[in-house]
Order: C-alpha cells, then sequence, then structure tokens
C-alpha cells in the first residue's frame, strides 16, 4: 500500500490515478493511522513553500511523515513535496522544512539567464549523476514535465539527477530511503509511470 | 534545454470529438479517451479538450470524458470552453485538468484572473486569446471569435499576464482555418511584451508551418492544431523528427 499524504494542497487525481493505472493499492490520506500503515509514502504538493510546509505541520503530518522515514520507509517528495524534504525553502522569506535532505530551495530569478521564462513549464530531459533505482528503467535523454519557480540548492549528498535550464537543476534526490522529484512523474508519461513504479519496489 | 511542446486540440461536444478521421488501432475518433491516449502514445506533450457544449447535460458529458481521460493519460491536460467563474475552474480541476484556459468569461470579467490565480497558482490559468487585424492593429475578439471587442490585444494580453494568467495562448483568427502557416507577425508581438509561455495556434497547414514557426518565432514556447492532426495530415512523430533534424529540440518517446 502507498499512502499519498493528503495535508490540503494540490489535486492529487492525476498521482493517485497514474499510481492505480500501475495496479498498485494507493490510499490518499490525512490519518496518521493509514500512513504508519503503508508500506510507502508519497509527500506531494503545489504552492508555496511556506504556505505548504505551515499545512503539513498544522495538520501533524510532518511528524507522522518523519517518524516513518526515521524508520526506513521509502518516502518520496513530488515538486514542492520534494522541496519540503530538505532544511530550508526561501520562497517568500525563509522556512525551515523538514530536514531530511542537506540542501536548502531557492528561486530561479536571478540565478538563470533573464530570458528564461520563470517558471519553468513543460518537458526537459533528465541528466543522471549517478545511478539509483528509480532510474533504473529510464534512458539517457528521456524527458519529464516540470513546472517550478525554486529548486533545490546545495544538496550534492543526495543529488541523481539534474536538468539543464540556463544551468544544470536539481531533478532528482536520494539519500537512503528518502527520495524526491522536482518534476511530475504523475504527467510525464510513460517516463514518469516507470519512476512510479520503481518506487514501488525501491527499498 | 526546454523542448518546444507539441498540442493536439480536440472539441468536445456533448461528451463527443467533433471531427476527425480513422487512425490505424483507434476504433472510435469520436471517443475523446480513444483519441487522447492515441495522441499520447504518438509523442504529444500536452492535450488541450475545448468544450463547444452549450447544454448543463452537455457540460455534465463534458467532465464525465475529462475524468475518464485524467484517469488514463498521464500528460498535462488543459481544459477550456464555457469557463466564466472560479467555480468551473473547481469543476475541471476536480475532473483531473491541469490548466484552465479562459475567454470571453475573462474578457467579462477579468477579476476571473487573479481569482483563479489567488485559489490555484498562475500556472494554472492560461488566457487564451482570439485576435484579428483590424485596420492595422490587433484587436481581441469574444464569442469564439465571433464579436470585435474592439479591445486592444497586446493591452490585454498584457493586462492578462500582469492579472496572473501563466500562459497565454494566442489564436489567430487571420491565419485560422487557412492553413498557410502560424502568425509569426502577431506571435512575435505578443512574445515581446509578455514574459509567460506562449502557445501558437491558428494556421498550422503542415510540418514545415511548425519548423518555420520555431525558427522564426523563437519566443513561442508551444504549437497547437486541431484539423491537421485530427485528418491525419500530420503524425506527430514524424512532426517530432522533422523538427528535430531541423535542430528544433523536441521531447522524442520510445
Amino acid at each position: 500500500m502507498i499512502a499519498i499524504v493528503d495535508y490540503g494542497v494540490g489535486n492529487l487525481f492525476s498521482l493517485r490515478c497514474s499510481l492505480q493505472s500501475l495496479g498498485l493499492d494507493t490510499v490518499v490520506t490525512a490519518d496518521p493511522k493509514a500512513i504508519r500503515n503503508a508500506d510507502r509514502v508519497i509527500l506531494p504538493g503545489v504552492g508555496a513553500f511556506g504556505d505548504a510546509i505551515d499545512k503539513l505541520r498544522a495538520t501533524g503530518l510532518d511528524q507522522t511523515v518523519l517518524e516513518e522515514a526515521a524508520h526506513g520507509k521509502p518516502l518520496l517528495g513530488i515538486c514542492l513535496g520534494m522541496q519540503l524534504l530538505f532544511e530550508k525553502g526561501y520562497e517568500f522569506g525563509e522556512h525551515d522544512g523538514l530536514g531530511l535532505l542537506h540542501g536548502s530551495v531557492v528561486p530561479m530569478q536571478g540565478t538563470i539567464p533573464p530570458e528564461l521564462k520563470i517558471p519553468q513549464m513543460g518537458w526537459n530531459a533528465l541528466i543522471r549523476k549517478r545511478s539509483h533505482p528509480l532510474l533504473r528503467e529510464v534512458k539517457e535523454g528521456d524527458c519529464v514535465y516540470f513546472v517550478h519557480s525554486y529548486y533545490a540548492a546545495d544538496c550534492d549528498d543526495s543529488l541523481v539527477a539534474t536538468t539543464e535550464y540556463g544551468k544544470e537543476l536539481t531533478a532528482l534526490v536520494a539519500k537512503d530511503n528518502v527520495m524526491g522529484c522536482q518534476f511530475h512523474p504523475e504527467k510525464s508519461g510513460n517516463v514518469g509511470l516507470k519512476i512510479l513504479r520503481a518506487f514501488s519496489t525501491v527499498t | 534545454m526546454i523542448t518546444k511542446r507539441i498540442i493536439p486540440c480536440l472539441d468536445v461536444r456533448n461528451g463527443r470529438v467533433v471531427k476527425g478521421v480513422n487512425f490505424e488501432g483507434v476504433q472510435d475518433v469520436s471517443d475523446p479517451v480513444e483519441l487522447a491516449r492515441h495522441y499520447s502514445d504518438e509523442g504529444a506533450d500536452e492535450l488541450v479538450f475545448y468544450d463547444i457544449t452549450a447544454s448543463v447535460e452537455g457540460r455534465q458529458l463534458f467532465t464525465d470524458v475529462l475524468r475518464r481521460v485524467a484517469e488514463q493519460i498521464f500528460i498535462p491536460l488543459t481544459v477550456g470552453g464555457g469557463i466564466n467563474t472560479v467555480e468551473d475552474f473547481d469543476r475541471v480541476l476536480k475532473c483531473g485538468a491541469d490548466k484552465v484556459s479562459v475567454n470571453s468569461g475573462a474578457i467579462r470579467n477579468p477579476a476571473l484572473i487573479p481569482e483563479a490565480a489567488r485559489k490555484y497558482g498562475s500556472q494554472c490559468v492560461v488566457l487564451s486569446a482570439d485576435v484579428k487585424r483590424v485596420e492595422g492593429r490587433f484587436h481581441v475578439f469574444s464569442h469564439g471569435g465571433r464579436i470585435d471587442t474592439g479591445m486592444d490585444a497586446l493591452e490585454w494580453i498584457r493586462q492578462g499576464v500582469a492579472l496572473g494568467a501563466g500562459e497565454v495562448v494566442l489564436n489567430s483568427i487571420d491565419t485560422d482555418g487557412v492553413k498557410q502557416g502560424f502568425d509569426l507577425e502577431m506571435l512575435n508581438a505578443v512574445t515581446a511584451i509578455v514574459d509567460v509561455p506562449v502557445i501558437a495556434s491558428g494556421g498550422a497547414g503542415g510540418v514545415q508551418d511548425f519548423v518555420t514557426l520555431f525558427r522564426e518565432a523563437p519566443g513561442v514556447d508551444a504549437g497547437l492544431a486541431a484539423s491537421i492532426f485530427h485528418f491525419g495530415e500530420v503524425g506527430i512523430p514524424a512532426l517530432k523528427q522533422v523538427l528535430a533534424e531541423n535542430g528544433i529540440n523536441v521531447r522524442r518517446i520510445g
């Protein structure tokens, strides 16, 4: 069973459907018990860092996620959910993240050439920095779908893949059982489904 | 580097796709789910569903169709047509749409854009504009391109983006249906004044028109078309092959 943590941000319809299309038992839940009973946990998210981490803490589910991660349960953060895994986020002020991964989430603005549009919205290729089970079915040059204005920086110890948008931006991170992708696997066609399937078997 | 997007647009009336011919392996081209799967398998980067239904019953059929597509097709889905209120956004987003495009509804009530952007994020709000030259100026037309609002198109698009639209679909009435290529002049005028993605619509007649589009209007992010895809005149894999051969960065699948 995969638990998708429902803390009131974003539309979880596609994520749930994409996992179900792979034949994976999935529950969208705000119940700590259901999260504890699941084999794997997905932390989704869209919107702003501060708003999202506040909502996650208000539900108390931040503690559940931290405990399950500490127990070694596979955890995948998606998009803003990935960003929340880091120590700090600098979107409308400075916010503490969950601190499961080293690094901070910073704006693209000012760090990429000004002619590039922000957010990065669209399909871009993954650039593998090291091998990882999540990418076992993914080929060099495969594209995934991004929508983001901020990116994770100073995260060399967890970096798995980047994408080129004026500079190399963090696309996929993993450290032990804690994983995260900046892109939306549930909107990335077959490549995204391969990554989600890999997450369902990663140990 | 980010790829240029190719986007088929499906017109849906009472739950069925309005036009199309038979593709190999597609049993029923008027079934939006089958057609969506076909395009997704072929490498479409996004799909636009345009609801041209007028009745309440038709709206219900549309959201049913949308939900069935979103349950099975995992690429970005944009919905347009009949979006007048934040409740309309809510209705289609709940059924799996990722982006919602506003046109006449935003002309009538520009506050719809910031309301929706605040609630769902700018990335979710697409401003669709039907534009035609009138006495040497670009005018915005409403009601499916039938009524000249008299509004200056560049001013309206600039305003729409300032209000929170995260993407612009620019449909040139002048080139629409003519199949002589996209409206490069109009597109370049718009990409010069906004910093959000711009999707070109209206005028695609063949593969070469997309090559010309991305070469001559480099600020354009995506090309949208309906009939050339539905009538099988242009296949997406062949189109992307030619674009790639011309040095245009596109997403390849397989």
